[in-house]
């Protein structure tokens, strides 16, 4: 059987979000055994499977090359703009 | 009517019965839990439908007095669903045969004049429409899988095809039923479980056994010998203990 | 407590900068994720001990599923499935963390199979009467909460939050058993004789859960201190204790041990020394239903092979037929 990851919308609005995997033979199986698994107390009301194997994960070694760059990138947060209390609206 | 609901109960608590045996056995985890989850809607659905029929009884019992103390004369159901669970294939072509039929019966009944029943009959729907993509799918996999899986399944069709005559049987207190409004019409029932079970089984390999007998009276109280049976394991505490609060 | 029967992991290869940068990012109470690098002990003790979790939530849905087609009421019945249901979901849950780890669900199984893994001793006791799905949830799945609230906080992200998923349904698993000792300690005398029948059987075996005494364990120090494990085993058998005298007292209900009594000093009850060859026998597998339990496991497995393989012949072909067409 193959790994599938399992996504949950907990409802319209949101964006799905991660819970776990399942194994199932087929993408239907793979549904199937997601909505049985993981929907038992209303968690969801919209699923998504993906084979495991079609997932793309960023390296941890890389991760500073990839995250540590916008840290000090202060200038896109709107913090760093502070006016006097009289602008107002912006 | 009584005799009515009483006969959709007993169909859904035997069946529920029968499945809650697979509960902690099932093929891999992944399907034990799916099918305790259809386990649960069913009794679910005979705890609405016993409790319904004991009202109708205008007497003291309750839901649990009716599924625990009478004996398997009184009991209403058809002798499909108290078949023994067989290996995976007889389940859930037995299962399939039900789910058909209780999306067809759920459907129709959720129109019926009488509110209690229609109400039930549209809660219970939703449950049974997911089963029954459930169990077609294990059908055609069994089918279309392994030679092994393929001989397996044609077994229980050969062994469990005569059972369902007996869900679509017709007695006068039926008719005036439908012509009240109340219940489904099992001719109609019939036409549309045959639709449908004839579609799917043209997509597999698997052929119906031209002859055999006509499984019949289950709903007189006349069942098969493994009732009896179940009955013992099932009532047990409440046979043992009586009067006791659990 | 999953993990009573852990043997210690040797200490792998790995260079004395990265086990101090790892320890940093421990002793930080940062998580480790799947694809961050970890000491290879760390990898290996958890993945005995999630997969020892796992065990345990399957292995324990059997003794409760004796009483299914027993259970004395409709609302009994169904929440005894949804409950033994739960476990299958938890064990799943559970092989689901320990296979980011990089250990397939078809090894972890097989070793469970063949006899190889380990698993909660507990499991291997008989459940004789309706009571005894009482004191199931009542104690060892109260025992099991205390260990899994503690591993809520656990070092590794997706054990964590694992744990959480699964702390968020186990109360109910407890509230319900209590609730069936509600109703069978104030029912008839027969019936309180049936619970207490149970307390006295399942009362020692649910102390044993937490695992051997500290002093005994070799392997909890490398544990605490990647933050693995976040309590001792004593430590949790104890607070087990304390919260479960005064449960017991109000049903009534007599906890077999005579020596267990509140100390005024400690503010914790003392209770006599726990049989410890009895855990460890039981863990070695030679506990009343150790065959049993897992003859039923080969069995379901067994009997499941050509479900299995219907099911993956199928996908195949219905693969070949998208790729052709």
């Amino acid at each position: 059987m193959k790994l599938f990851e399992v996504f949950l919308r907990a409802k319209s609005g949101l964006s799905h979000k991660h819970v776990g995997s399942v194994h199932a033979t087929d993408a239907d199986m793979a549904m199937q055994n997601a909505r049985d698994l993981y929907t038992r107390r209303e968690e969801g009301e919209s699923i998504w499977v993906v084979d495991s194997t079609q997932i793309v994960s960023s390296n941890p070694t890389n991760k500073d090359a990839y995250f540590a760059p916008a840290e000090d990138k202060i200038y896109r947060h709107p913090s760093f703009y502070p006016f006097d209390k009289e602008v107002k609206n912006i | 009517m009584q005799d009515y609901v009483q006969n959709l109960a007993d169909n859904t608590l035997i069946l529920g019965q029968r499945l809650a045996e697979w509960c902690g056995l099932g093929p891999f985890l992944e399907e034990d839990l799916a099918l305790t989850n259809t386990c649960l809607d069913i009794i679910g659905q005979a705890k609405m439908l016993l409790e319904f029929a004991a009202e109708l009884k205008e007497g003291n019992e309750t839901a649990d007095d009716l599924a625990f103390m009478r004996d398997q004369h009184e009991f209403k159901n058809v002798i499909l669903v108290e078949q023994p669970n067989g290996d995976y294939s007889q389940t859930m072509l037995r299962q399939y045969f039900m789910d058909v039929y209780h999306v067809h019966l759920y459907q129709a009944l959720s129109t019926s004049t009488n509110q209690k029943l229609a109400g039930i009959a549209a809660k219970s729907l939703k449950e049974v429409v997911y089963h029954l993509e459930r169990s077609e799918l294990w059908i055609k996999r069994m089918a279309l899988g392994t030679d092994e899986s393929f001989q397996r399944v044609q077994a229980s069709l050969d062994k469990l095809w005569h059972y369902h005559h007996e869900l679509f049987e017709e007695t006068e207190s039926l008719t005036e039923l439908v012509k009240q409004g109340i219940a489904a019409d099992p001719n109609v029932l019939k036409q549309l479980w045959l639709k449908d079970v004839n579609a799917l089984l043209a997509s597999t390999p698997l052929e119906i056994p031209q002859k055999g007998w006509k499984a019949t009276g289950g709903r007189k109280g006349h069942h098969s010998e493994y009732l009896g049976l179940m009955l013992c394991e099932m009532q047990f505490l409440q046979r043992a203990y009586p009067n006791s609060e659990w | 407590m999953y993990s009573q029967g852990l043997r210690d992991s040797k200490a792998g290869e790995d260079s004395q900068e990265l086990l101090d940068a790892f320890q940093v990012r421990i002793d930080n109470e940062e998580k480790i994720e799947p694809r961050d690098w970890m000491p290879q002990a760390y990898r290996k003790t958890l993945i005995r001990q999630i997969s020892q979790h796992a065990h345990s939530e399957i292995v324990g849905q059997l003794p409760e599923a004796n009483w299914v087609t027993r259970a004395p009421t409709l609302k009994r019945k169904l929440i005894l499935l949804a409950k033994i249901q739960d476990e299958a979901g938890h064990g799943l849950y559970l092989y689901s963390a320990a296979e980011t780890l990089g250990e397939s669900f078809q090894k972890m199984y097989q070793d469970l199979l063949t006899g190889k893994a380990k698993y909660s001793s507990i499991f291997n006791y008989p459940t004789l009467n309706w009571a005894d799905a009482g004191a199931v949830g009542w104690l060892v799945d109260g025992a099991a909460i205390m260990n899994q609230v503690a591993l809520c906080r656990t070092s590794y992200g997706p054990y964590s939050r694992a744990m959480v998923r699964v702390c968020k349904e186990e109360s109910f698993h407890q509230r319900q058993g209590y609730d069936i000792m509600i109703k069978m300690a104030q029912g008839t005398p027969k019936q309180k004789a049936m619970a207490q029948d149970a307390l006295n059987r399942t009362w020692w075996p649910s102390l044993m859960m937490f695992g051997p005494s500290d002093k005994d364990s070799t392997h909890s120090d490398q544990s605490m201190k990647w933050k693995i494990k976040r309590f001792s085993n004593d430590d949790l058998r104890q607070k087990f204790i304390d919260a479960t005298v005064p449960q017991a007292e109000y049903l009534g209900l007599t906890i077999p041990d005579k020596n267990l009594k509140y100390n005024d000093k400690t503010g914790h009850y003392d209770f006599s020394e726990i049989i410890w060859d009895e855990l460890f026998d039981v863990i070695k597998g030679n506990g009343p239903c150790n065959q049993q339990r897992m003859d039923a496991r080969n069995k379901a497995h067994n009997d499941g092979a050509w479900v299995r393989e219907a099911a993956a012949a199928y996908a195949e072909k219905q693969n070949n037929r998208k790729e052709v067409a």
